[in-house]
Parts: C-alpha cells; sequence; structure tokens
C-alpha cells in the first residue's frame, strides 16, 4: 500500500529569485557602500569608496547596527530608495 | 449524527459477550421496541431481520463507543443514557423488559471495540473527526523505503528520521491543547510562518513522544523571540547552537535526565526534544550547513543539545532565577559551543575551587579576550558539594567567578585582533571576562567525579548578539 507522509517544511519558501541583472557601466548610478560592522569592514569600503570617487561616482555610506542580526527595516529602505547598486563589507 | 429513535445497539461478532447477548436482541426486536443493531465487523450478526453496517466504524467512532455491546436509549434523535457490556438489570431497566434475557449469567464484561484497537483511533480521527491537518500529503511511491525517501527530500539532520505519517502527527497533537493552526511566528532564514502543526511533523520526524511536544514548542518560542537571535546564531561562522536546559516539574514526568552523562546519548526526550527544535530550523526555516549555516566548524551540540537540570541542590534553579515559580515548568535557550571539562580534584573548600573553575573560563574565545560570549558552569554534584558544605550561596559563587575574572588590561594587548588592543579602560587596568550577566551556574550530572563543566556560547552582547530565553512549557 502506498504510505502517505506529511510534508515537515513551510512549503511556502521563497521561489528561487535571479539576481538582478548587473549594470553594464556605473555611469551616472549611485552606488552604496554597506559595513555591516565587522572588523576592518570599514578598511575595505574606504578603499572602494576612494577608487569609485576617483571615477566620478557618486557613494554613499552605510552600516548595520550588528553584523549578528539582519539588516534593520528602515535600513534596507534606504539603500533601496537612493542607490543603484550597492556593495557590502561581508566578512572580517 | 442523529440517532434512530428507540434503542441502538453496538456490537462485533468477535466479542463472546456480544455472541452470548444474541438472543437478547432477538428478543427484544421480538418484543416490537424499535431495535437498530450496529455491527462492527460481520453484517450477518446478530440474525435479525435487518442490522446496520458499521464495518467503516464511523456510527462507532462518532457514538464514543469504547466497548461492545454497548445499548443506547434514544429520544428525539439524541441519546438519553447507555449500558456497556451486559447487565441483566441495567439492561432490564433501561427496555422496560423484566424478564430479559433471564437465562443468561447477571454480568459479563464486554470487549474492546474495534474503533478504538490501537492504529485504528487515530484512522478514524482523521477520516471522521474534526481534526485538520493542512501540510501536503506526499504518496510514497510503492516498492520505496520511507526512511530513505526522507533522507532524499533533504530533510535529515543525517541521522534517519520517523516518517511522519498522518497518524503519528495526529497523535503528537494530541500532546498539546492549542490548536494546530496556531501560528507561532516566522522561522528564520527564510521566515516561514510556523503552525504547531509543523512543530508537530518536525517532532514525530525527531522520534519525539506526544508528551514531548510542549516542551518542543516553548523552545521553539524561545528560539523566535527576537532577543534570542537566531538567524545570527544559525548563520554564524562560530560553533554554537541552541542549547536546551529544561526546568520544573514536567523534567520529571516526561523522564529526563540531569543525572549520570546528563549531557551524553541515551535518554529519548533530552535526545529528541533538541533534535526537534534543529529540524524545525532545517525544514521550516530553510537553514541548512553550508547555505544560510555557514559554521566553520559547527558542533556535535547541532545534532541535538537538551537536558534538564537537578532541582535537589540548596541552590535555586536556572527557572527560579530568572523569575518562574518552582512549580512552573520552563525550557531556558543559550546559543552554546562544546563542552570543556573543569578538573580539580583538590579542592576541598570554595575559594579555591573558584579559581580553579576562574581559570578555565579565561581561556573562552582567547584568554587575551573579554566579554565575547556569554558561558554556562555545569557544577557537577561532588564540586556541588563543596559550595553546600561550606554554605555557599549561588549568588556568592557567581560574585566569586567574576571577581576572578578581571583580567588586567596589559594582557589584552598580546591578544590576536583590534578588539584585544589595549584601550584607555584596559591598559594598566582591568577587563571584566564576562558581562556581569555573562554566568550562568547550573547543578546538573553524575554523582561520581570532582568535575564541573564550561559551554561558552557566541556573541552574547544584549541588543547586538544573542540572549538567553526562558519560556513556559504550557500544555
Amino acid at each position: 500500500m502506498t504510505q502517505v507522509i506529511l510534508d515537515p517544511t513551510g512549503e511556502q519558501g521563497t521561489a528561487q529569485r535571479d539576481p538582478l541583472p548587473t549594470p553594464a557601466s556605473l555611469k551616472d548610478l549611485t552606488v552604496g557602500l554597506l559595513d555591516i560592522s565587522k572588523v576592518k569592514g570599514d578598511v575595505f569600503l574606504d578603499r572602494i569608496d576612494a577608487l569609485l570617487s576617483e571615477r566620478g561616482l557618486k557613494t554613499i555610506r552605510f552600516k548595520k547596527p550588528t553584523f549578528a542580526r539582519p539588516a534593520p527595516v528602515g535600513l534596507l529602505q534606504d539603500i533601496a530608495s537612493q542607490c543603484d547598486v550597492v556593495v557590502e563589507g561581508l566578512a572580517d | 449524527m442523529k440517532l434512530p429513535e428507540g434503542f441502538v445497539a453496538v456490537v462485533k461478532r468477535d466479542c463472546p459477550t456480544c455472541v452470548l447477548i444474541e438472543p437478547v436482541l432477538q428478543e427484544i426486536a421480538r418484543g416490537g421496541l424499535p431495535l437498530t443493531v450496529y455491527t462492527q465487523d460481520d453484517t450477518s450478526f446478530p440474525k435479525l431481520d435487518h442490522v446496520v453496517d458499521d464495518t467503516s466504524l464511523e456510527r462507532s467512532y462518532r457514538l464514543d463507543i469504547e466497548t461492545v455491546p454497548t445499548l443506547i436509549q434514544v429520544e428525539n434523535g439524541e441519546e438519553r443514557s447507555r449500558v456497556i457490556g451486559w447487565a441483566r438489570e441495567e439492561w432490564a431497566a433501561l427496555t422496560g423488559l423484566e424478564n430479559i434475557g433471564t437465562d443468561l449469567p447477571p454480568y459479563r464484561p464486554g470487549c474492546g471495540s474495534l474503533s478504538v484497537e490501537p492504529g485504528n483511533a487515530e484512522k478514524l480521527a482523521l477520516r471522521f473527526g474534526d481534526v485538520s491537518i493542512h501540510s501536503r500529503r506526499l504518496a510514497i511511491p510503492e516498492l520505496e523505503d520511507d526512511i530513505e525517501y526522507c533522507f532524499e527530500r533533504g530533510w535529515s539532520d543525517g541521522l534517519p528520521l520517523v516518517p511522519p505519517t498522518e497518524e503519528r502527527v495526529y497523535r503528537m497533537l494530541q500532546g498539546t491543547r492549542r490548536r494546530s493552526d496556531e501560528l507561532l511566528g516566522e522561522v528564520p532564514p527564510v521566515l516561514v510562518p510556523l503552525t504547531i502543526e509543523k512543530i508537530a511533523v518536525n517532532a514525530v520526524m525527531a522520534g519525539c513522544k506526544p508528551e514531548y511536544l510542549p516542551v518542543v514548542i516553548a523552545a521553539t518560542e524561545a528560539a523566535l523571540d527576537p532577543a534570542f537571535c537566531m538567524h545570527g546564531l544559525l548563520a554564524t561562522t562560530w560553533f554554537s547552537g541552541p542549547m536546551l536546559i529544561v526546568n520544573g516539574p514536567l523534567r520529571k514526568a516526561i523522564g529526563m535526565n540531569w543525572q549520570g552523562n546528563v549531557l551524553g546519548q541515551g535518554n529519548r526526550a533530552n535526545a529528541t526534544i533538541g533534535r526537534a527544535l534543529q529540524l524545525i530550523i532545517r525544514n521550516v526555516g530553510g537553514g541548512r550547513p553550508q547555505e544560510a549555516d555557514q559554521s566553520t566548524f559547527g558542533t556535535p551540540g547541532k545534532y541535538t543539545f537538551c537536558f534538564a537540570e537537578d532541582e535537589d541542590t540548596p541552590w535555586p534553579s536556572l527557572a527560579e532565577e530568572r523569575g518562574f515559580d518552582a512549580g512552573q515548568s520552563t525550557v531556558t535557550l543559550f546559543s552554546a559551543d562544546g563542552v570543556q571539562g573543569v578538573l580539580d580534584q583538590k579542592a576541598r573548600v570554595p575559594e579555591p575551587l573558584i579559581v580553579s573553575i576562574a581559570q578555565s573560563l579565561r581561556t573562552v574565545g582567547h584568554a587575551d579576550l573579554v566579554n565575547g560570549s556569554d558561558a554556562v558552569v555545569l557544577i557537577g554534584p561532588e564540586h556541588g558539594r563543596v559550595f553546600d558544605e561550606a554554605g555557599w550561596s549561588k549568588a556568592q559563587a557567581v560574585e566569586a567567578l567574576h571577581a576572578q575574572l578581571n583580567v588586567p588590561g596589559d594582557d589584552l594587548a598580546m591578544g590576536t585582533n583590534d578588539d584585544a588592543a589595549p584601550t584607555t579602560a584596559s591598559a594598566g587596568g582591568r577587563m571584566p571576562k564576562f558581562r556581569p550577566e555573562g554566568l550562568t551556574l547550573i547543578r546538573a550530572g553524575g554523582r561520581a567525579g570532582l568535575f564541573s563543566a564550561i559551554i561558552p556560547g557566541w556573541l552574547m552582547k544584549g541588543p547586538l548578539g544573542t540572549n538567553p530565553v526562558t519560556k513556559e512549557i504550557l500544555s
């Protein structure tokens, strides 16, 4: 006899999402630089900031209060509303 | 269910008492009383002009029949009274037939109704009851092994799972009074809504008994409390996973272990409750190793890490310290790495024992790192006796440990990262190794062994990290 069992998963996990298309050029785009509060994340992003600024690109700096928790919704909305692309300093 | 007027009898041929009273039923029918007979196993029994086929057991289930024969008196479609088994005087009183069955023994107990046979009760409740199970039903193809199927679907922590059949999940749900569709919150990392039913499905897979379900529910509530920061604890590269400590009367009621080998294998409640929480995070939340779980090493406690506290000591229990009464059962979640033993077989008074434990605690994370995490210290019975005989309270012991753990700031300069660089506060001065609430003492373990056990955790820093969370276990 066919055995029936129950699905233990959430059954509604997010479907596979494709990343947004990579822009062909950063010209006229605003680049968000997100520091997640990991050690030396600022060192990395300072360098990226300098390199992008040299090329005349507009950057905006953001920082998570702690790397241990997901970013606050307000911060995500700020980034989404002000930036076209984001560089995140993810690790130590 | 509307019942036929008069009398309803429920019988089965497999019951000797039912066979014994066959003439009585015939006598009632001959007497002109309206009688309807439901037969559970054989429609040719009893020999009457008409019997109702109840081999589906629906009527027996709806009438809540536990024993056959049962005779029910019905008025206006409603049950008025019932007699269970054969008792001549009661049958006579109910039917008003004074001389009924006078040639039979005065009393014979009945047999178990087929509707309450093991295995049948759950099937009937699922088919005819008001149980509603919402989870997607998956049919395991014939010739496929059910346990292998669960592995293939990616539900397992690496060990075999109990296949969550509807009957098993139904039985599990009997362990709580809470509605199966009650929402508890969203499980990280994918933030999927969690119902009591999904907890039950995963508790079945983990091997829990229904009476463990309230503990699993409370543990899950604690994990979903923002203060616990389950998302970060799952995602971190650090070792930790959730550790569950159970307090209160329920520890004994469900047979948990707080004695010998308390952190080890062999106790079903300890093993399966901790495992259930991990499976919920894996299966409902989508938190899998090498995906959202980025732990470098992990720890064996990520299979399961759950135990009870020894409350038969002079010290207040963890639950009492956290504001609960001794009569309440609770579960407290900590983030926890592995276990580091503390061996001191010489100290017979508290002061040197405190020094031994403090020296061992100094190395949590790194000897020259402060305020990195909290630590739980399990005080074994033999070390506990040293404190008890000297009349030391738990608060005294914690205070003495903190006093020993003021790390010289100059030592921190020897550290290996920026956090340990000397600051105005640390250079020349002293820095506390742990935050004031960062040391928790728990009594547990086997009677022999002058040992204690240090269990550090991950980044316990108030709003910036994880924090212990306690929830009451409710039925």
